[in-house]
């Protein structure tokens, strides 16, 4: 039974330079790098060497609390670096490809037909479980523990996001598998999230699903704010979640045998010469995708991922591991005269403050300036206008600064991770950093709860 | 524009921290954000981040006084010139100039004290100066008859930022409207001075003709006579605190805090609704009292109630911060605003008092919405595993 949701609170920021719905061309990544810094929480232990060769889909290094979960090498190569920061704590694990792609192999299976051991071991000893993600707190799923349900928002609401319609389409069967696979895990439903914005969604042909299609402006792609529509969480409640292009490398895994973690990414903003869809795979190096493909006319800020989630990289970094986006924007770090008494005619902003609020389909160039000081909260109202959930964004901020934990669960950390309230770090009048806060909200909760 | 930078980029090493001036460090970074919004670009969360800020924030609200301010400033000239029977005389000019050159030297000295007490405030805490005296130390003028004394201004300003705002811990922290606070200060430390009816009109030395009484409409209601010229009140034309008189001014200011979303628009209408209810509960039982029978909606147009309703009960820190709280609130206010003015016959004017009083209940009434949003998120239905 498919669900209609209309959300009405959100905000589509409107930003120059969305993909084209074109491939690009560009040499692969003659390197790539798993971070386990992409993983909050998670302590790596190392199972290579420098100079070892390895498969795609063997192991790098795992979880030292959960041995079970291992992270494989998306290529074929041979380890060149393991960087390391302060406390010798691994930043990156380096493979330089060799260009072969030779897979170690695994069982091609339908995953129908083989029992939930069968299917987690699967997906355990390939590499896949890293990208299964749990809700509450957003981190890595535990083995052990059997889902409530699974949860798959099959678009990305964010500023100039990728389209998974385009990324997905021809890899659909792999997807289904995928899915199949997925279902095995859970004694509950599997549940996709469908864009209202598309007519005959490629996802809606899925079986084995349970569907809703979602209407309204960012945050509506987001999952923790499709599972609060769905089924909410309150304290004890556990999902998993999952991006859509995560369900490929699953699907195929069993399809082939073969661990292939090839990915399309949409390479965007307003710095780039032709935004583009390209393929390339997890944890690819971006400095031949990103050479001579950015505009260089002014300081630039590359992000993988969105503007608003995503982490600042340099031209010549590795894609995160969950990134389906590269973002290049204009720095911005410098003066603006009187900024705070301008007009604003070309000043994209959520409040109705610009001039610029009159124009209401204009896409806007924003740079990384902070466009003002940290103040205290002074405003109210602000952020409930960004959040489509039943929760009192301020309150729970302001329960997980005072460190209560009772106040935190009654209103809502359960059901939030950053990525739900970064519109609100954007809108904030007082420059407040609300993701710093509901990660810190998040550990907490982890540390003293689990 | 070069130079200012220049000059600030250059100084600002010798107000770094063990420089020689770093006494001055605040007053430093207070006027460069003033003159430039700083380079600094965002390190953790979201890459981007809105052009609005506390300052623009704050510049709207002051934009949406200024009309108050500049009936107020014509009026105090209207009022003088029609006490010492000058009035077919008197240009527009010449009634403007009184009028601006009265209430310019309260401004300043209500800036004055209350930046310099900011400044002191800020540099002791280590702090940026926050901008919410920008908009105080206009509110305060607004709220004086013009006839209070220079040095009570200052006395009321620093009584408000220190005791009302400061020992809380600034701006964003404070429980009450630090305006309002100097407001009552002065209302009850010198009640001779504040009230009766001498302190509404200037007459700068000149003498009064002898029909000239001074009286507000509240004082005249107050006394059992309630008159009101519908038409003088609405335009602003009538004695009283300096830029509380214009309806119709502080109806354009309104506009532009609700087109611009910085105001509450929930908050003026229910303060309204709420005063209006009272307004004609009150009509209803009025019998042979006259002010009770006084139509209800003339309050609205009388006294400080549409300023308060507009810009004091609006004050994002010390109203409601909840949505539903926001409705409670407001409504509330009005009904007590006209409860305290039509009853109890000490104060003439309510809405000071109604509005310290809810901003004193805000946190009680944001507490049970809170409560309310905990036990509705417990009861969810769920789609069981």
């Amino acid at each position: 039974m498919s669900k209609v949701i209309n959300l009405k609170r959100g905000l589509n920021i409107r930003l120059k330079g969305g993909a084209e719905p074109v491939f690009g061309t560009s040499a692969p990544a003659d390197k790539i790098a798993l971070k386990p810094t992409d993983f909050p929480g998670l302590v790596p232990k190392l199972t290579v060497k420098v100079g070892q060769e390895v498969k795609a889909g063997e192991p790098l290094f795992f979880d030292k609390y959960n041995p079970e979960i291992l992270f494989a090498s998306p290529v074929s190569g041979t380890v060149t670096e393991i960087n390391r920061g302060e406390r010798r704590k691994i930043l990156e694990v380096v493979v330089t490809a060799d260009g072969k792609s030779v897979s170690a192999e695994f069982t091609k299976a339908d995953p129908q037909k083989l029992t939930r051991d069968q299917v987690k071991e699967q997906l355990l000893k390939g590499g896949m479980w890293p990208f299964i993600k749990q809700r509450p707190y957003g981190k890595l799923a535990n083995p052990a523990i059997v889902p409530q349900h699974i949860f798959i928002s099959c678009f990305d609401s964010a500023p100039l996001a990728p389209d998974y319609e385009l990324i997905v389409k021809e890899q659909i069967a792999d997807f289904q598998t995928g899915i199949n696979a997925l279902a095995k895990l859970t004694d509950g439903k599997v549940y996709l999230g469908l864009p209202g914005n598309v007519q005959n969604s490629i996802f809606s042909g899925i079986k084995g699903v349970e569907t809703n299609v979602f209407n309204g402006p960012h945050p509506a792609g987001n999952v923790g704010i499709q599972i609060h529509h769905i089924s909410p969480l309150n304290k004890g409640d556990l999902v998993w979640t999952i991006n859509p292009q995560d369900v490929l490398f699953i699907g195929r895994l069993f399809e082939t045998g073969k661990a292939d973690f090839s990915k399309i990414i949409a390479l965007t903003g307003s710095e780039v010469k032709t935004p583009n869809y390209y393929k390339t795979v997890v944890g690819a190096n971006l400095a031949s995708l990103l050479k001579g493909a950015t505009k260089q006319t002014t300081k630039e800020r590359f992000i993988s991922g969105n503007v608003l989630t995503g982490k600042q990289i340099t031209a010549d970094d590795y894609l995160g591991f969950f990134d389906s986006q590269v973002t290049v924007i204009p720095e911005g770090d410098e003066y603006q005269f009187m900024g705070w008494a301008d007009p604003g005619f070309n000043k994209f902003s959520a409040s109705k403050t610009f001039f610029s609020s009159l124009f209401r389909k204009k896409e806007y160039v924003l740079n990384a300036n902070m466009n003002g000081g940290e103040r205290a909260f002074v405003l109210s109202g602000q952020y409930e206008k960004f959040v489509p959930m039943d929760i009192l964004p301020v309150y729970l901020l302001k329960a997980i600064l005072v460190n209560d934990i009772d106040k935190m669960e009654q209103l809502g950390i359960y059901e939030v991770i950053e990525e739900d309230l970064a519109l609100c770090e954007y809108a904030c009048t007082s420059k407040i950093k609300v993701q710093d806060i509901v990660r810190q909200g998040l550990d907490v909760m982890i540390k003293e709860v689990g | 524009m070069k130079a200012i930078k220049n000059f600030f980029e250059r100084t600002k090493p010798l107000v770094q921290k063990g420089a020689k001036y770093h006494w001055l460090h605040s007053v430093h970074d207070g006027f460069f954000t003033l003159f430039f919004v700083q380079k600094n670009t965002a390190k953790t969360g979201t890459h981007i981040h809105d052009y609005i800020d506390l300052k623009r924030t704050m510049g709207i609200v002051v934009l949406a006084l200024i009309p108050a301010l500049l009936m107020g400033m014509y009026n105090t000239g209207y009022q003088h010139f029609a006490a010492i029977g000058q009035l077919d005389s008197a240009s527009f000019i010449d009634t403007f100039l009184y009028g601006f050159l009265h209430v310019l030297p309260i401004i300043i000295v209500s800036y004055v004290v209350g930046l310099g007490i900011e400044f002191v405030f800020a540099q002791l805490r280590g702090h940026d100066i926050q901008e919410g005296f920008l908009v105080s130390g206009m509110l305060i003028p607004l709220i004086m008859p013009i006839n209070t004394p220079l040095w009570m201004i200052a006395v009321a300003t620093a009584f408000a930022v220190i005791f009302g705002k400061e020992v809380f811990g600034g701006t964003g922290m404070n429980i009450w409207n630090p305006a309002l606070i100097a407001r009552a200060f002065l209302f009850f430390a010198y009640p001779g001075q504040m009230s009766g009816d001498s302190v509404w009109v200037s007459l700068g030395g000149e003498k009064a003709v002898d029909t000239f009484s001074g009286a507000t409409p509240m004082a005249l209601a107050a006394a059992g006579h309630p008159q009101v010229n519908v038409a003088d009140a609405f335009f602003g034309l009538i004695p009283g605190s300096i830029g509380e008189t214009s309806t119709l001014a502080i109806l354009i200011g309104a506009a532009i805090l609700i087109i611009t979303g910085i105001g509450s628009w929930k908050i003026m209408l229910s303060t309204v609704i709420g005063g209006s209810v009272m307004g004609l509960l009150l009509n209803t039982f009025a019998g042979s009292n006259a002010y009770m029978a006084m139509p209800f909606w003339e309050h609205l147009i009388i006294g400080g109630f549409a300023f308060g309703a507009v810009f004091m009960a609006t004050d994002p820190v010390s109203a409601a911060q909840t949505e539903t709280g926001k409705w409670i609130y407001g409504f509330l206010i009005g009904f007590l605003a006209i409860m305290i003015r039509v009853v109890n016959p000490a104060y003439p004017e309510g809405m000071m008092l109604a509005i310290l009083l809810m901003n004193t209940f805000a946190p009680l009434i944001d507490h049970y919405v809170v409560q309310s949003n905990i036990s509705r998120r417990l009861k969810r239905a769920k789609v069981k595993a």
